[in-house]
């Protein structure tokens, strides 16, 4: 291999070819050619000139370009273009309606201000990418002949650099070279995809075995590879050499800019994609500009008071034209002449007045509201940046609000989108409980340790929120200060993985390692289990001893070790010890890779050299401890192993006896020796993973070192064991399983050990012969860890099934063969591996199940229910397979136990094109059955939940079974169906199908799915969606979604970078919708409204006036007044009160999630309320023109003496309006009125007593100053606010009677002591939706879909047998019982699985967890319902005694919630073949106690 | 912003933060601080809009305002008030011969009396107004079609009048002094009123006509070029508006201090009104001393010099004499808004009472069980 790059012999032809070759593909890849060969060819013979290089920019503007390109910018808003081009209009002379710099000043200011906002945000672009191009790296230099420090601006496409340990890469890089001996290089991704664990990367297979450091000025090949792409997990392309050998380029060659190098002390590589064509910055599109849906609502009501103010400026045109026209010839004395002498015709007049009328009332286009809007979008962000309940102690982290436009969007979100690992979970892995040859373990400690780990969380945040001082930081990480900037990258991201507690109290070491929270690492072994190890190793080691085979072993303890080993080593952990983080533990003892070549296996495991009674053999691979290594190996040396060791066997270990027996490794670092076990960190791709090496370790069975070709396991009494590590099948989605194959140095078989999801594996094990014991063994065996499965399932845990295999030399040397095949193979590589590894993973014997738990992060349940009742939907797309991802769904009770489930599992489109189908029609005669019209038509026409929500009247109790009714399904598909569901032809009936669950659950999406899945929602049903995600994986769907939120976790950056807002725990979505979200949206839709109001009532004066001034464009108001109005005399309060209001209180809002739906349904901002308040704008306006106008008719009063009190008059209205419409009033308020109310009158005095001759034409001096003497000024400013504003506020005392909406009932709420409103709140909560019971307002609205959807079940579900009464008032009682196994037979009567007829654990419920989850809920209501306990009673009795109902097909008939109407219930029963008894008992005996406690 | 360089920072400020820890206990997280403002929990008054918080407030501006409607209304009432069309429209009217034939070039005046009884004594002071109806004085052009400049006095501005004056900014190549269209239409009738005795002589009404600007136009806004010396001598090189009889300086020969443009019939025509129909001061009828009324009943006979056309525009003319209250002329409207308005609430108020008996007891204390 090695001599492919030195063979100069063949340089020319594959240079020749390639060229030729280049031409055709010019379009599809690049060409990299090495730097160095054209150093003297200045720029033009180099073929990589054409690549960009390593600079980065991502600024908007230059310097030069700023001023232009900024206008050009601010001028795509059309409302900008339109103040320009009025305020140009005003130097015509014709048509000027004011002094034109006077005109010209809002529009400059408001421009003004948006370019500043607009430069500091360049020049801290331009400040971070300055930063970022003069980092340091290594570049090769041909001059020099060595590694020069060159700046990252500098590096070129085709440069060598050289990466030194914790460097950050500067490209994309073609590994070419490592100093680590495996020639791997590690790297962390973290900055791109978010996953803090180590990566491999490999060298370049040509480069694989140089001996020698690479030399760059050795270097003659050239780099063939596709064009710059975003797809960070794709890289194609070969390597040419001089000889003409090609050799693939895979990902794993590829180092991406952003990663850093870890645990690598040196490498090299050449650099393929620079600058803005690497990866990273390719992924980094700029942020998509988000809209909010009210702007876009506000921008239509912009358009109509456009539409307005041109009916309005055309009807005084027209009006003009006429007043002209009836003077005819006679020209009255007082029409002045145009200022050239001609007379102007009436209509020219006409035409130039439509122009100043324009401009007169161009304040009717709010050119203030786009900066209101801004600035209280900017205070709203701070107020929830500053909001301590989104504030993290633990990760010291606050919400982050990226996006700075779309706050008010957060209020009004209809569809959730929520990754799942991370995000509803805690993405810690904590090993819970196992089974080992069908024997199970509760690890009940464990359980009670993990209790208090939860105990101790909730005492910590108290103790912890006074400020503990405790270190944060370790030393390894402060010395690393040199290079903070670039080298302290793992640091941080690891602080991020602590948890709550522990943040505080883990240890220094701890600290860097990702998954590894005590929580995770100290498992308490179970006794019995531990005992069972000790006894077993301690059998090996006397069979060792005395060298018995070790099959001898009772089966059930060789199971047990097996179990243990497979958890040590069927894995991806890498080992590093504490001392030097993230440099892995070595302790190598062979160099040597695993098998690669037929040759090698050949060379290792044929019987070449036959030499019996070689007497050290069977301590080959043996790694004895440090006390007894030399006395070991000697005492080993009993004949009797050999005789029952095939020969085969012997002959290969003879193989690696040379190699492999040494009794002190060679480049093993003897202080390493000394470290405890306890303190190496095992860093692992998934954290699964590393909780079962975790959980493997406290049973004594840890692993200590992991290399490409060994694994090292350190086994009680046994030492040191090192295993062969021959083939690593890694895992994957599709096979869902991994397998190591290693030669077992106790026994020295050939083992592969296959951990995997249970579905898979439990259909690879091997059929046992139930002839002989072992047989009958193996399937007691099996059974039983298939109920133990289930049961573990259905506490929610991952579930993951370890089996074994041994094959013998023929078996494996046959595998090999067509394996290594399939790894040298060219052409569909990844395909012949995975059939390759289809092949091996047969027959298998089972040792056992592991239940990990993956933690739901606090309060993800409750949060979800909170959304559900605010009226989201909520869907879950995870990458995760189906199993987890349904008992994590069940845990965060995002499916209910009682509620149906659609599986759609499809092969085929034609497969899912029927499924869907048949789901349609069982939805709808579902439905259909249980509804009534109405609730059809809201089925057909809106599928917002609680669209039809103001159902205050007690009478709908029909309409609002239509939501539960529909939504009391779950949906849960799979990545494969989802991509047949999505095309094209499919997508509406997905839709209709997914959008008439409750719940919906993709599993095994990939990221573009996510996205798709999004996309398509928000697109065809035109729904708000929010996405959720915190991994690398979620950031497509983030991006697309109205509203990505991004957490800021455990997996890094990347979603962060993609969200507008961060949060660092699920939880806090709940705050930021319903109290953020409702209020940014209120407070907004209410500024917008009274934007208009106030503009439309001011400008409608004028407009009344030109009635009396022969519509020639006069207006009574002082120009000064009318352009100052909106910026300054009204401005203040109204921004006040946009960022200040609160119409509910943050408890309420969150204690009544209902109330969100006011949002939801933009009931603050409706189209006709634009129109209302436009009407009433004219009534006030009315009001306000001619109270004055009767009170100072045929007076003497002259034009701005009359005008003033106007536009007092208005201000008082217009501030008094926003008087009744602010719903709190704080001192800030208060303020904020006083203050304009003030400044209008000192600008008035001032402006008035300033200057007699300056502000023609109205030369207002001393108006404002003789009005004040006034006492009709005094009378006019009373009256004329209160008559203008009575109709209003009527309307308003009498909604907040007669028809108080929602959020008016939650302010009532409000202001009810505490007490009170408690009590009131756990009553709806009890009582909802009960029709039988008389609703009192409040319970009107809190409908939870959730208990709803209980009610109906138990009201149809007794009914089908009698009618019982009392079951009707229960609605809490179906959660608080806990599900039985009958109404779980109703509510899994319908599972489409026509693939797998599996068993399938996750539709079944989770009795434990439902009923721990309610515990909380059922609390409060628990004093309200005491007197129907005994109902309770007997109807859960009835309950669990009635016969199952799920193992036929039935048909049951069901009454309505109505009770007047029968109809037939479709029942089909295809899964639930396996009931397993235990549980069925468990339940049984558990449920009544729930009951009764 | 690219990836990396975002964690660039991020790492900075993480590292600061951790030195923070390191050092003397001086923990700096993140945290928000817990005050009222940040966590927007100031104390607030959060009234809620219903039939029973409101009710109140709508009795209580009925009860306010009723008495103030009945106030205003009879002190209008007590203003007297006597109106006098002259502008001649109606062929019996005695002036219609004057106001047929009559427009701006003629050159001499017509003269026309008109006789009208006043019923009741006028006892305070009164003030005599002419009215105009139709006449835009609010006509967006006309408004601007003056130099403040120039009337402030302000040399510069005479012999160059802004160009707001267009098209009456210079006359036969000389500025116009007072330039612009307000100036121009100068209303220019004169007025005279007689009192006809029981035996029939006529007795002239002594008319003050100083006292009707605005202190501030006469002594601030409006001056003379050059002080009030020579205003012949000061208005020198300009031209008299085109409509005007005689020149600005001759207004009132007689008062140096009411000549130029501080003439106060001038400074009251400029302040334009802001309704088409309007009345502006022309003169007033000081309050004799003793008990005797400044107008008692009787035979009056008002004497018009016509000199401003109306008709052509519809105009029409009218001489008022009006005593006056605290809250100026009569105008019984603001009294009947403040009635009405008071009643209007008065009246909401008790629909809200009802609705709030029928209604909104539930909200109070009927759901709340304990």
């Amino acid at each position: 291999m090695a001599r492919d790059g030195e063979d100069p012999g063949m340089a020319k032809t594959p240079k020749v070819k390639r060229q030729r070759k280049k031409k055709t593909k010019e379009n599809k890849t690049r060409t990299v050619h090495a730097n160095l060969l054209y150093d003297h060819a200045k720029g033009e013979e180099n073929p990589n000139r054409h690549y960009a290089n390593n600079k980065i920019k991502t600024t908007k503007y230059t310097v030069l370009s700023f001023l232009p390109k900024n206008l050009f910018e601010q001028f795509h808003r059309f409302a900008n273009v339109y103040f320009v081009f009025i305020a140009l209009l005003n130097f015509v002379p014709v048509v000027n309606a004011f002094q034109p710099e006077l005109a010209l000043a809002p529009v400059v200011f408001i421009l003004s201000v948006t370019a500043i906002k607009d430069l500091w945000e360049d020049y801290r672009r331009h400040r971070s990418d300055k930063e970022i191009n003069h980092m340091d790296c290594l570049v090769f230099s041909r001059v020099e002949r060595r590694y020069v420090e060159k700046y990252w601006k500098e590096v070129r496409v085709g440069d060598f650099i050289k990466l030194r340990c914790n460097e950050i890469l500067p490209a994309d890089v073609l590994l070419l070279s490592s100093s680590d001996p495996d020639r791997l290089c590690h790297i962390e991704t973290a900055t791109l995809d978010g996953e803090t664990n180590l990566k491999q990367r490999q060298v370049v297979r040509s480069f694989f075995d140089l001996d020698c450091d690479f030399d760059p000025l050795k270097y003659y090949s050239i780099i063939e590879c596709e064009k710059p792409n975003n797809d960070l997990n794709r890289f194609r392309g070969y390597i040419i050499h001089r000889s003409g050998r090609r050799d693939a380029l895979y990902k794993e060659n590829l180092l991406l800019r952003g990663c850093t190098i870890r645990n690598t002390e040196e490498a090299v590589g050449i650099v393929i994609y620079a600058g803005h064509e690497t990866k990273a910055m390719l992924n980094n599109n700029g942020p998509r500009y988000k809209r909010s849906k009210l702007e876009r609502q506000m921008n239509v009501d912009v358009f109509w008071c456009v539409i307005i103010l041109l009916v309005m400026c055309l009807f005084t045109a027209v009006g003009h034209g006429l007043w002209m026209f009836q003077y005819g010839d006679k020209r009255p004395v007082f029409d002045v002449l145009s200022p050239e002498g001609t007379d102007l015709s009436p209509i020219m007049s006409a035409i130039y007045l439509f122009l100043t009328m324009i401009i007169v009332f161009q304040v009717l286009i709010p050119i203030s509201l786009f900066v209101s809007i801004e600035i209280v979008k900017i205070c709203q962000v701070y107020f929830i940046h500053q909001d301590m309940e989104l504030y993290d102690e633990e990760t010291d982290s606050q919400l982050q609000c990226r996006a700075l436009n779309i706050t008010e969007d957060l209020g009004q979100m209809q569809y959730i989108f929520s990754d799942k690992t991370g995000t509803l979970t805690e993405n810690k892995m904590v090993f819970r409980r196992c089974t080992v040859a069908g024997v199970e373990y509760s690890h009940d400690a464990n359980a009670r340790r993990l209790a208090m780990y939860q105990e101790m969380d909730s005492e910590e945040e108290e103790c912890t929120s006074h400020g503990g001082t405790l270190p944060r930081r370790d030393s390894v990480a402060s010395h690393q200060s040199a290079r903070v900037v670039l080298r302290s990258q793992s640091t941080k991201s690891h602080r991020r993985t602590g948890s709550r507690a522990e943040a505080k109290r883990a240890s220094i070491l701890s600290k860097h390692t990702a998954f590894s929270s005590p929580m995770e690492k100290d498992i308490t072994p179970d006794p019995q289990l531990l005992d069972k190890v000790n006894e077993c190793s301690s059998q090996m080691e006397f069979m060792r001893f005395h060298s018995q085979p070790t099959s001898q072993l009772p089966s059930d303890l060789a199971d047990i070790i097996d179990f243990f080993i497979a958890l040590t080593v069927c894995n991806t952990v890498v080992v590093s010890s504490p001392n030097q983080p993230r440099q892995k533990v070595r302790m190598r003892f062979e160099l040597k890779s695993p098998v690669k070549t037929i040759e090698d296996f050949i060379k290792r495991f044929t019987p070449s050299r036959l030499t019996s009674g070689s007497n050290s053999s069977s301590s080959s691979s043996l790694i004895t401890s440090r006390s007894s290594n030399k006395g070991c190996s000697s005492m080993l040396s009993s004949p009797s192993a050999e005789s029952t060791l095939t020969k085969l066997d012997e002959e290969k270990h003879h193989g690696s006896l040379e190699h492999a027996f040494s009794p002190v490794p060679p480049c093993y670092d003897g202080k390493a020796w000394n470290i405890e076990e306890g303190e190496l960190r095992y860093e692992a791709e998934s954290p699964d993973e590393a909780a079962l090496v975790y959980a493997a370790r406290a049973y004594k069975c840890s692993l200590v070192g992991r290399l490409p070709d060994q694994v090292t396991v350190e086994l009680p009494h046994l030492g040191k064991l090192s295993f062969e590590l021959l083939h690593t099948l890694g895992f994957d989605s599709t096979r869902k399983r991994m397998s190591v194959v290693v030669r077992h140095p106790l026994t020295d078989q050939i083992t592969v050990y296959t951990k995997g999801a249970d579905s898979v594996i439990m259909d690879l094990i091997k059929p046992p012969d139930t002839g002989n014991s072992k047989g009958k063994r193996q399937k007691k065996i099996v059974s039983r860890t298939q109920n133990y499965l289930n049961l573990y399932a259905a506490d929610g845990l991952r579930t993951l099934c370890i089996a074994k295999k041994i094959l013998s030399k023929e078996q494996y040397a046959c595998w090999l063969q067509r394996h290594l095949e399939a790894e040298t193979a060219i052409q569909g590589r990844e395909e012949l591996l995975f059939e390759s590894a289809l092949r091996l993973e047969t027959n298998l014997q089972l040792l056992g199940a592991t239940g990990i738990e993956d933690r739901l992060q606090d309060g993800v349940p409750e949060t979800i229910a909170s959304l559900r009742q605010a009226g989201l939907q909520i869907w879950v797309l995870t990458g995760d397979k189906q199993e987890t991802a349904v008992n994590i769904a069940y845990a965060c009770k995002l499916l209910d136990p009682e509620e149906e489930i659609l599986t759609l599992n499809a092969d085929s489109q034609e497969a899912c094109a029927l499924l869907l189908e048949e789901s349609l029609h069982y939805i709808q005669a579902k439905f259909l059955c249980n509804s009534t019209d109405q609730s059809t038509k809201a089925f057909h026409n809106n599928f917002i939940p609680f669209d039809i929500y103001p159902s205050s009247s007690p009478s709908s109790s029909s309409s609002h079974t239509a939501p539960f009714m529909v939504h009391r399904l779950g949906l849960v598909i799979d990545g494969r169906t989802l991509a047949y569901a999505l095309d094209k032809t499919l997508e509406d009936k997905f839709l209709a199908v997914a959008r008439s669950c409750r719940s919906v659950l993709c599993c095994r999406s990939t990221p573009l799915q996510k996205s798709m899945v999004v996309k398509l929602v928000r697109n065809k049903l035109k729904v708000m969606t929010l996405a959720i995600g915190d991994g690398a994986n979620d950031v497509s769907m983030i991006q697309v979604a109205d509203v990505g939120v991004g957490i800021s976790g455990q997996e890094g950056m990347q979603a962060v970078m993609a969200s507008d807002f961060a949060l660092p725990r699920f939880r806090y979505l709940k705050k930021l919708l319903l109290v953020h979200g409702h209020w940014c949206y209120s407070r907004l839709a209410n500024m917008i409204l009274y934007f208009f109001y106030k503009n439309a009532m001011f400008v409608a004066l004028i407009f009344w006036y030109q009635f009396y001034c022969g519509f020639s464009g006069s207006a009574m108001i002082d120009q000064w007044y009318l352009i100052f109005f909106n910026l300054m005399f009204s401005a203040f309060p109204q921004l006040i009160t946009g960022t200040l209001d609160k119409d509910v209180s943050a408890e309420t809002l969150q204690q009544l999630p209902q109330l969100y739906v006011n949002g939801q349904n933009s009931e603050e901002y409706k189209p006709y309320m634009f129109w209302m308040n436009m009407i009433d704008a004219f009534y006030q306006s009315l009001i306000c023109f001619f109270i004055p106008y009767f009170a100072y008719a045929d007076s003497d009063v002259d034009l701005f003496t009359w005008g003033t009190p106007i536009t007092t008059l208005a201000l008082f209205t217009i501030l008094v309006h926003l008087g009744i419409e602010t719903k709190t009033w704080t001192w800030m308020n208060w303020l904020s009125i006083s203050f304009s109310i003030a400044l209008f009158f000192t600008v008035a005095l001032c402006y008035n007593a300033s200057c007699p001759t300056c502000y023609s034409p109205s030369n207002p001096y001393w108006t404002m100053q003789r009005l004040l003497q006034d006492p009709l000024f005094y009378l006019l400013c009373i009256i004329t606010p209160i008559a203008a504003l009575l109709p209003r506020y009527f309307y308003r005392a009498c909604q907040g009677t007669l028809f108080p909406s929602p959020v008016q009932v939650g302010r009532q709420l409000d202001k009810l002591p505490a007490e009170t409103r408690r009590n009131i709140l756990s009553l709806s909560r009890v009582k909802v939706g009960s029709p039988l019971s008389p609703k009192p307002p409040f319970l009107s609205l809190s409908k939870p879909p959730v208990t709803g959807g209980n009610k109906k079940d138990q009201k149809s579900f007794p009914s089908s047998k009698t009618s019982q009464g009392p079951v009707l008032q229960t609605d809490q009682q179906g959660q608080r019982r806990g599900p039985t196994d009958s109404e779980r037979g109703l509510s899994d009567l319908y599972t489409l699985v026509p693939t797998e007829i599996d068993t399938l654990p996750y539709t079944k419920d989770a009795p434990q967890l439902s009923e721990e989850q309610q515990s909380p809920q059922t609390k409060d209501s628990e004093g309200l319902d005491k007197s129907l306990e005994t109902s309770d009673l007997s109807l859960s009795g009835w309950i669990t005694s009635t016969p199952l109902l799920t193992q036929t097909d039935s048909i049951q008939l069901n009454l309505l919630p109505d009770g007047d109407a029968q109809c037939v219930r479709y029942t089909r029963d295809s899964v639930e073949k396996v009931k397993p008894a235990a549980q069925r008992t468990e339940q049984e005996t558990g449920q009544p106690l729930h009951v009764t406690s | 912003m690219m990836a990396s360089s975002y964690n660039a920072k991020e790492e900075d400020g993480h590292h600061s933060g951790a030195a923070n820890h390191g050092g003397a206990g001086a923990v700096k997280s993140k945290k928000p601080d817990n005050t009222a403002f940040k966590q927007q929990r100031l104390p607030a008054w959060q009234p809620i809009l219903t039939a029973g918080t409101v009710l109140p407030a709508f009795f209580v501006i009925g009860l306010i305002f009723i008495p103030i409607g009945i106030g205003l209304y009879v002190s209008s009432n007590n203003i007297k008030e006597f109106e006098v069309d002259y502008t001649g429209v109606d062929i019996s009217s005695p002036c219609h011969p004057c106001a047929k034939n009559f427009s701006w070039n003629a050159t001499t005046p017509c003269p026309c009396s008109v006789h009208f009884t006043l019923e009741q004594p006028f006892e305070s002071n009164v003030f005599m107004y002419y009215g105009l109806s139709n006449f835009y004085q609010n006509h967006r052009r006309y408004v601007k079609s003056r130099d403040d400049s120039q009337l402030n006095g302000d040399r510069s501005a005479l012999t160059n009048p802004s160009k707001e004056c267009e098209p009456y900014r210079t006359s036969e190549g000389l500025p116009i002094a007072p330039c612009g269209a307000i100036a121009n239409s100068l209303f220019n009738d004169t007025l005279k009123l007689y009192y006809i005795d029981s035996n029939g002589t006529r007795n002239e009404i002594p008319l003050v006509k100083k006292g009707i600007a605005w202190w501030t136009d006469k002594h601030v806004k409006f001056r003379n070029p050059g002080g009030n010396d020579n205003l012949t001598l000061a208005f020198k090189g300009t031209s008299k508006p085109v409509n005007w009889r005689k020149p600005v300086y001759e207004l009132d020969p007689n008062d140096d201090d009411n000549n130029g443009f501080t003439n106060e019939d001038f400074i009251v025509w400029m302040r334009t009104a802001a309704l088409p129909t309007f009345r502006k001061l022309y003169r007033i009828i000081q309050k004799k001393s003793g008990s005797t009324p400044t107008l008692p009943s009787g035979q009056y006979v008002l004497d018009i010099t016509y000199n401003y056309p109306v008709l052509s525009f519809d105009g029409r003319k009218r001489m008022i004499l009006s005593t006056i209250s605290w809250m100026g002329g009569k105008n019984p409207f603001l009294g009947i808004a403040y009635i009405t308005v008071g009643s209007i609430c008065f009246f909401l108020g008790v629909v809200l009472l009802i609705i709030h008996h029928k209604y909104d007891t539930r909200n109070n204390s009927a759901d709340i069980p304990n």
